[in-house]
């Protein structure tokens, strides 16, 4: 008998009562335990505890998926089936987890940590209209006919690629799934997720409402388990034709040597990032604060754009640092199902560990603690926002990533000065430009090493805007066609209308 | 007190009775045209009254515009968001899909379809067709194109603003949704005439637009006569854009209008004599199913109808009789019979205008090989009808039927010696040279091609002057494929990504980083 999800929501706000739903794997439309019958417990963030045990499959369990893919994918999805039928599929996942927003949204924020009036009201609708973006590309993807002379007639056609397997990491469980479903199932893949070990209960709760959708079984399947075993399993097995993940830039170079040592599967990794916030002196400085502050702390700095890094033109520092740290003060770290809460706790008592650590090497290194820098409370994960200024280039916290709600603040001259310093990093995810002057935007958007640059915000993103990174920040993009583009096959056709040898 | 519809569905996988209101939907509310005047809805079955619509005058159509006009700045175009637009046209489509039967019942009763093909091709096409476009309504890209780098130079693609759409008979519905989609999706509010004959489905539907959430004013619903709500939208110069499916004739009166008003964009989908082309080695058993489809679908009331068989010498007696059997075999009668295939045309005019161009051919010399006559003795009811012997000058050959009439010729091969005999007259021998026989039209909407050769059928798919080829098939028409003419059949095209084009006006910005003025 696969695990089940058993919880009592008693919480201050959102679903209350008895909740349960199945956590074995979900393999050709079933939930099933895994061969080797593995478990792992799953932990609430806010207070420690474990709150459900859930599958973990290691390769067998993959195994088993792939030919449930494989065989759902041959006779009863790919382009069998019409691109405005996909799509109709992929409305009603949508129209579904909008009727379910508050039991989904209840189950994020247990497991993750998240605020939960922000989960409910903006994350998990977001990720229903993510879906529906992808519902409407469906078949809109065109091949071209390529004028060649009249005795060719040449075209281009888009094919799916077959089983596409999608490993999805714990700091927006529901939100980075959609991403990868979306796509992959617009273009007619059968997909095997991989959710994170922390984080799986939001996208095992999905699982029932793919089929009530009318996905064919074994289009979608899902394999919980560790990176190690279900992970591995997914980037070395020689039936799946595209990997999509999104983690670690060390765990992504696992993803692309496994790749390449199996079958060479098409890769996509969106990893991590380091990412600069450039305010200039004529910034509209109160709009600066906020949407730098947001853009560290947001999620308790566990967002792979996080502007981690802060640049603030000379003339305006001191009172940029000032507005700053008194916009910082007015938040709260707190209980997630508390709404005066700000931000939540850090996932796991390991990624806690590692934060702090890095606190620790700032103070060092020799950087200046102005705010934060300790762990609040002793029950669950909770960070005090933390800032760091005096952060020189080749201090360790201004060049790694901490994925925590740690900033490190640093002045700069002038324009030619910022850029070196914004681009000199091995990462380039994101970047964000403060300045009224539009000459200045769009100059330093265009020199910015960033796969995606905000000019007077941060953090937004549109299910139509690609997003990927430069440089270790990845390869290949979410979102927007150039997602759906990576998930099909191009095949070149040439028709020979005559010509004899 | 605006007219309504009443009826009691007695027959038909729909029974009950269906009431809806008939007035001019203007601004999300159903309104009597000026000075309450209405026309007459028949029922092509029976040739009975069935119900009054209202009717819209010259300044009803200004209303609509101003709704139209209001809505687009403040609760429409730019102001909502493309996945907002795509989601209102989502649900429109779902609630098109809740009410099928009733409103397939509608149109059936309204238009004289057989009730299978209303269902299962005009609604729920229609709801496909709305369904594509909404989910294009996000995904309006302009081009960001590289000049240098001093420069930043893009593209917007923004709404145009209040359009004008004036849709045909033939297929009410569908046609609707033809132009809302692609203009709802780009930002556009509308103003919509819909035939005088047919208005019925689109007020059905009309409710549904409020049921679905649409803002007030963005899709209004003027039903009226082509001489004045239709000219009140082609000479109108708060619209700024007209799309028209119909007759050429027609169609060069709108151009006319657009051009001595304020140049509003015009996209025309026209008439159509497309051929169908029979080669030696197509599977003979399908090309007959095939071009009878051609020939009969809709009773002939298509655009793209084959109404010109053309076949290769060899097997033309061998088509001709698979053809006349099959031909046989249409049932005739009435829409909600389940056999039915072919039901009324669509009014006495028509009705009289078929039966005058059968008239013509018996004149002219062909040999009537099959029909001819009325089909029953009420209601508009035409036999399937074929023609043969004919020539390429007749009217039958050249001109628009738009019933269930075919010709049917033969052709030597692609491109065969064309002979000219000068003897105080110059002569072409038929049967040469199909390419040229096929293209010898001012028409050029669609063509169909049968054969097994692949080089063959690309070929000549090549050759056609026709903005849709058909290849071993006839009439299949997608939401996301393309659609419309060369030459006088009109010109822009519909469906598909292409549409889009037509509701958009291309802004380009271009923003100067750090260029010195030239003086």
């Amino acid at each position: 008998m696969p695990p089940t999800f058993d919880f009592d929501f008693k919480f201050q706000q959102g679903f209350q009562g008895r909740y349960t739903f199945p956590t074995g794997l979900f393999i050709n439309g079933e939930f099933v335990d895994s061969v080797d019958k593995e478990t792992i417990d799953v932990v609430n963030p806010a207070t420690g505890a474990v709150i459900a045990t859930v599958s973990a499959g290691n390769e067998k369990d993959v195994d088993i998926a792939v030919q449930a893919a494989t065989k759902a994918y041959k006779s009863s999805w790919g382009l069998k089936v019409s691109g405005l039928e996909r799509g109709k599929l992929l409305f009603k996942l949508a129209d579904l987890i909008e009727r379910d927003v508050e039991e989904i949204s209840c189950i994020e924020v247990l497991n993750v940590g998240k605020p939960y009036l922000a989960t409910r009201h903006r994350e998990t609708i977001g990720a229903s209209n993510y879906i529906r973006y992808f519902a409407g590309l469906a078949g809109k993807l065109h091949g071209k006919t390529v004028e060649i002379d009249e005795s060719i007639m040449a075209y281009t056609r888009y094919e799916p690629l077959g089983v596409v397997g999608a490993i999805i990491p714990w700091n927006f469980p529901l939100f980075l799934l959609v991403w990868k479903l979306a796509p992959a199932l617009a273009a007619g893949n059968a997909i095997i997720i991989k959710p994170s070990e922390i984080t799986p209960l939001t996208t095992l709760r999905l699982c029932k409402l793919f089929n009530e959708a009318g996905f064919p079984p074994g289009v979608v399947n899902v394999i919980t388990g560790t990176g190690q075993a279900a992970g591995a399993a997914i980037t070395k097995h020689m039936g799946i034709a595209k990997v999509s993940f999104t983690g670690s830039t060390a765990a992504g170079r696992h993803v692309m040597s496994s790749a390449s040592s199996s079958n060479l599967k098409s890769v996509s990794l969106e990893l991590g990032g380091k990412s600069p916030s450039l305010v200039f002196d004529d910034a509209d400085l109160e709009q600066a604060v906020r949407w730098t502050a947001a853009g560290i702390f947001t999620n308790a700095g566990q967002m792979c754009y996080g502007g981690s890094r802060i640049y603030v033109q000379e003339g305006i520092y001191d009172k940029f640092l000032e507005s700053f740290l008194a916009f910082v003060q007015k938040s709260k770290v707190g209980d997630p199902w508390d709404s005066s809460t700000t931000y939540g706790p850090q996932v796991s008592q390991a990624q806690m560990d590692r934060v702090l650590d890095y606190i620790d090497i700032g103070k060092k290194e020799g950087a200046v603690l102005a705010r934060g820098g300790f762990r609040v409370g002793d029950l669950g994960y909770y960070i005090e926002p933390t800032v760091f200024t005096e952060v020189k280039q080749d201090m360790r916290i201004m060049k790694e990533e901490i994925f925590g709600p740690v900033v490190a603040l640093a002045k700069f001259k002038n324009e030619e000065d910022v850029l070196e310093m914004a681009n000199g990093t091995m990462y380039g995810l994101a970047a964000a430009v403060f300045t009224k002057d539009v000459t200045r935007a769009i100059k330093m958007s265009n020199e910015l090493e960033a796969g995606t640059v905000w000019v007077n915000m941060t953090l937004r993103l549109q299910p139509s805007m690609p997003f990927g990174g430069y440089k270790e920040s990845g390869i290949g993009h979410d979102l927007g066609e150039e997602a759906l583009r990576s998930y099909y096959n191009l095949k070149s056709v040439h028709i020979n209308l005559g010509g004899r040898l | 007190m605006p007219p309504t519809f009443k009826h009691n569905f007695t027959a038909g996988p729909f029974q009950g009775t269906s009431t809806f209101s008939t007035g001019l939907f203007i601004n999300n509310e159903f309104q009597d045209g000026e000075g309450q005047k209405t026309i007459d809805v028949f029922n092509p079955s029976t040739e009975k009254v069935i119900a009054q619509i209202a009717e819209a005058s010259a300044a009803d159509v200004d209303r609509a515009v101003q709704a139209a006009q209001k809505a687009f700045e403040t609760s429409w175009g730019l102001t909502v968001p493309g996945n907002e637009r795509g989601k209102l046209m989502m649900k429109l489509a779902d609630l098109i899909e809740r009410d099928i039967d009733e409103i397939a019942a509608i149109e059936s009763l309204d238009n004289g379809k057989a009730f299978s093909v209303s269902k299962n091709f005009d609604v729920t096409q229609a709801a496909a067709v709305i369904r594509y476009y909404a989910g294009w309504a996000d995904k309006v890209h302009g081009n960001v194109i590289e000049v240098n780098e001093q420069q930043l130079a893009y593209t917007r693609h923004e709404p145009i603003g209040v359009v004008g759409q004036i849709i045909p008979w033939n297929f009410p519905l569908y046609m609707f949704s033809w132009k809302v989609g692609p203009a709802l999706a780009t930002g556009n509010t509308i103003v919509l005439k819909p035939s005088e004959f047919t208005s019925l489905s689109a007020l059905r539907v009309c409710a549904l637009i409020v049921e679905a959430g649409f803002p007030p004013g963005v899709v209004n619903v003027v039903p009226g006569y082509g001489k004045i709500a239709g000219k009140a939208i082609s000479t109108h110069m708060g619209i700024e854009k007209v799309a028209f499916t119909g007759s050429t004739v027609v169609g060069q009166e709108i151009m006319r209008d657009a051009a001595s008003t304020n140049l509003k964009k015009v996209t025309l989908e026209l008439g159509g004599k497309s051929p169908s082309i029979v080669f030696d080695d197509a599977d003979i058993e399908q090309a007959v199913r095939w071009a009878a489809y051609g020939v009969f679908f809709n009773h002939g009331q298509t655009c793209c109808a084959g109404s010109r068989i053309f076949v290769q010498e060899s097997i033309y007696d061998k088509f001709l009789e698979g053809f006349t059997k099959r031909v046989k075999s249409l049932q005739v009668g009435d829409p909600f019979h389940p056999e039915t295939f072919q039901g009324p045309q669509v009014s006495q005019l028509q009705y009289d205008r078929v039966m005058g161009y059968i008239e013509h051919g018996k004149k002219e010399g062909a040999t009537l090989h099959l029909g001819g006559e009325r089909h029953g003795t009420e209601g508009y009811f035409i036999q399937p009808t074929i023609f043969t012997d004919v020539t390429a000058d007749m009217k039958i050959c050249r001109e628009e039927i738009f019933g269930p009439v075919g010709v049917v010729k033969t052709f030597k091969d692609e491109h065969g010696r064309q002979i000219w005999i000068v003897i105080f007259a110059i002569f072409f021998i038929s049967g040469a040279d199909i390419i040229h026989q096929a293209n010898d039209t001012f028409y050029g909407l669609a063509a169909a091609i049968f054969s097994s050769n692949i080089s063959r059928a690309l070929k000549t798919a090549h050759e056609l002057k026709a903005g849709t080829v058909w290849i071993n098939c006839v009439n299949q028409l997608h939401a996301s494929v393309p659609f419309g003419g060369f030459k006088q059949s009109g010109f822009g095209r519909e469906l598909g990504e292409y549409a889009l084009d037509n509701y958009t006006n291309i802004k380009t910005v271009n923003v100067n980083l750090s260029r010195d003025s030239p003086i």
